[in-house]
């Protein structure tokens, strides 16, 4: 594995520009005092109430994801070069969406291939012909972004469902303000306040025709027991928007009403924080309690926006990923800005071949498989694991893919031992309305907290840090 | 605003403030009991409690009798019971978490923060007499700050009026709980014997409801059962007083009806109860049983709460 790029310091003992403030300060800065805004940070986190829950604990089912309170730091440069990238990327998991529920052109040009779409389970015949307002179908996309040297931003994973962190990006940077005014009066850090307002201005823009001049938005939410229920609080709280259940919504004569202590109130764009097969029990999972039944009808209507789309799912699968470049030409004629993990399909013959020879260093996925299960990490692996996947791949090739082990980037932060460098990623928030593609400077950055490792998963040990574009 | 955010906020306040009432029960309880045998007499005070606190029957399947340490853990620690000051706090908190937009940051520090603090009490119970003291001090506080963080800090709309719905229904109940179990110590006939006797048993009930002090404002007299009836009942300036909480839930309902442009069943059947209580006086009260008076107003305010969820909360 290549040696990982460090984002703080340049081999030889320069500092990157952006972090030269930033070094100066903690050189000045006592280890105590950083423990200690440290051990604040987390109290502050804990009064708040800003948990997440973990499935099938019992003990104590809300815990703090941890805060390292060094910043990461990105120049006003290297973000104009990320901005662009995310906002190419996204137009064309739009346009792509569009094309595959309507004309599908894509597939006639055997760009992809046909089977990838119409069998693959994320994919929804519903929304076949459906116009969604504005052909937006992914209003809100996570975009998770790895870097591997000074030049690239490579793209690890599109979110295109129901992406979550973003109350993270929010709440890390005022605890960062409360804490450390000293080291924002050094530096000129552009703002991330304004995409509670960014979010509700894009969401209103979508609202259907049928809705009234001011529309009404709400947030729909699994409820209290799901993990991101903060975050779906937080947001509801910014946005000023009723925060509702699947019970507090009915479907009346194809419109959808949230029950109010004033009667039935008419809802006209829904930011859904639930999963499609949850969303309708008359036309997805019988056994949801959480959707809204005639959901899906009302939709169909045209007389509710839902944002992100049904169907949403079928841009960000493992298995259209690696064809994104592809995408992206097709759609934009433009060579995509940000680039992708080499994949190899094994559904191809020669890369099965390759994939197949070089299992020892390679990470190999199921296509349709998340959280990291039936996931092959070739490196890490032992012999008698690598030769039983290697039958299963022979099986059934077209169930995979696989990808070289990436040496993320590090930076900077608190260990038991002092600051030592830890593996990073980022994920930008990327909003579009009717009009335009806007991203607040900035992100959630993960930090995999324990040495090494490679895992930024709030499940398995990650953190996250405040994440600084500087204003140059 | 959602139906299901005003039943939340309701209940939210219903909870903090019995959680409040069973702290006071208990800290009330544990004084009259720790005087000496010939002050209180044979009544078992504990038995008394389970009673006011409404939870006797689901006790008695569990434990064959009452005594401090097995009441003390049933009303204040037990998962069992719903309504222990545990149930109450959590549920507190779970219907925090719920309508977290609809609270004001202060008010869910103020929940939240007492919840992480008693998540130590949980699991550790309280070892010492003092531990116990500190812990009925910490939860009427909680509701204190609780209260003392809606006044200042909510908006007066309609979540705030439903807020303060959930305290003087939950108020009444409990003032007429009190009542309702020791209204044989209040009787007049029992004037003549009132010896040290009732005069804890007084001094206690005055306690439970914090009346104590205001008692003697308002009277300026010594304890007198027929007085403090009066006080608890009908007297509208003791905030605890059935009278009081009709005057305040009458207020609230009046200025959700004000805001959303029509009045429904709920207003009309506070006021009835109001009135009922404006036009009785303690005469009469005694006259017809002051034993089917309450349990009679306990009828009805449970009413009111049923009928306050079917216009509002579903």
């Amino acid at each position: 594995m290549a040696v990982a790029f460090d984002e703080m310091n340049i081999p030889g003992g320069d500092l990157r520009p952006a972090y030269q403030e930033l070094a100066r300060w903690l050189k000045e800065t006592p280890p105590e005092a950083l423990e200690y805004r440290r051990q604040e940070a987390e109290l502050l986190f804990r009064r708040i109430g800003i948990t997440f829950a973990v499935y099938g604990e019992a003990e104590s089912t809300e815990r703090l994801i941890p805060f390292d309170v060094i910043p990461r730091i990105m120049s006003g440069k290297e973000w104009a070069l990320l901005e662009k990238g995310l906002k190419q990327r996204v137009r064309a998991l739009n346009m792509f969406l569009r094309d595959i529920y309507h004309g599908r052109d894509i597939l006639r040009a055997e760009v992809v291939p046909d089977d990838l779409i119409f069998q693959n389970p994320v994919f929804r015949p519903e929304m076949n012909g459906q116009q969604v307002p504005h052909d937006v179908y992914v209003h809100i996309a996570g975009i998770d972004i790895v870097r591997v040297d000074a030049n690239d931003f490579i793209v690890l994973e599109d979110n295109a469902r129901t992406p979550s962190g973003v109350s993270y990006m929010l709440e890390n940077r005022e605890i960062m303000m409360r804490l450390f005014p000293d080291l924002f009066a050094r530096h000129r850090v552009a703002p991330v306040e304004r995409y509670p307002d960014e979010l509700l201005a894009a969401l209103r823009s979508v609202a259907p025709q049928s809705a009234s001049g001011e529309p009404t938005v709400a947030l729909l939410t699994p409820g209290v027991y799901n993990s991101a229920y903060y975050e779906h609080s937080f947001l509801a709280d910014k946005l000023g928007i009723e925060l509702v259940e699947g019970r507090d919504l009915i479907v009346k004569n194809n419109e959808v009403f949230m029950r109010t202590t004033e009667g039935l109130k008419r809802v006209d764009v829904i930011y859904r924080r639930v999963d499609d097969d949850f969303l309708d029990p008359l036309t997805f999972r019988p056994d949801s309690v959480l959707g809204v039944p005639g959901l899906m009808s009302a939709y169909a209507a045209g007389n509710i926006t839902l944002a992100n789309a049904v169907g949403t799912g079928i841009a960000d699968d493992k298995a259209i990923y690696s064809y994104m470049p592809d995408i992206v030409k097709f759609y934009l004629g433009e060579e995509p800005i940000l680039k992708n993990v080499p994949t190899w399909r094994c559904r191809e013959p020669k890369d099965l071949a390759y994939v197949l020879d070089n299992l020892n260093d390679l990470v190999v996925k199921e296509v349709h498989g998340s959280g990291g299960y039936g996931m092959l990490i070739g490196p890490a692996a032992t012999k008698a694991t690598i030769e039983a996947f290697r039958e299963k791949l022979k099986r059934e090739p077209e169930g995979f893919i696989a990808q070289p082990t990436l040496a993320l980037s590090t930076c900077p932060t608190c260990t038991a031992s002092g600051l030592a460098p830890r593996h990073v990623d980022l994920r930008p928030f990327v909003l579009t309305g009717s009009r335009r593609t806007t991203i607040v400077p900035g992100g959630l950055t993960r930090v995999a907290l324990k040495e090494g490792s490679l895992v930024v998963n709030s499940s398995q040990g990650g953190g996250t840090k405040d994440t600084w574009i500087l204003d140059e | 605003m959602l139906s299901r955010t005003a039943e939340n906020l309701y209940w939210l306040a219903r909870y903090v403030e019995r959680a409040e009432y069973l702290a006071r029960t208990i800290d009330a309880t544990l004084r009259v009991t720790a005087l000496p045998a010939a002050y209180i007499g044979k009544t078992n005070e504990w038995d008394s409690a389970l009673l006011t606190a409404g939870v006797a029957a689901s006790f008695y399947q569990q434990y064959q009798e009452a005594n401090e340490t097995n009441v003390v853990d049933y009303l204040s620690f037990s998962a069992d019971n719903p309504s222990s000051i545990r149930n109450c706090i959590e549920a507190a908190r779970l219907n925090s978490r719920s309508v977290r937009t609809a609270l004001t940051s202060e008010m869910w520090d103020t929940i939240n923060s007492a919840w992480i603090e008693l998540q130590a009490v949980w699991s550790k119970g309280t070892s010492t007499r003092e531990d116990l003291a500190k812990f009925l001090r910490f939860v009427q506080e909680t509701s204190l700050r609780f209260d003392g963080s809606a006044y200042r800090t909510m908006l007066r709309n309609d979540a705030y009026w439903f807020s303060r719905m959930g305290v003087h229904l939950e108020r009444a109940d409990n003032t007429a709980r009190i009542l309702d179990v020791k209204y044989h110590v209040l009787l007049p006939e029992e004037e003549h014997v009132g010896g040290p006797l009732d005069f804890y048993q007084w001094s206690s009930i005055l306690r439970s409801v914090s009346a104590l002090t205001a008692y003697h404002w308002v009277y300026r007299e010594t304890l007198k059962p027929w007085l403090i009836a009066d006080l608890l009942i009908l007297n509208d300036t003791l905030p605890r007083s059935l009278a009081s909480c009709y005057g305040n839930l009458v207020r609230n309902l009046d200025q959700i009806g004000v805001a959303y442009g029509r009045q429904g069943p709920a207003q009309r059947h506070a006021r009835g109860i109001r009135n009922r209580l404006e036009h009785s006086n303690m005469n009469d009260i005694f006259q017809h049983g002051v034993h089917e008076f309450i349990q009679e107003f306990i009828a009805d305010n449970s009413r009111l709460g049923e009928i306050i969820t079917r216009q509002y909360l579903i």
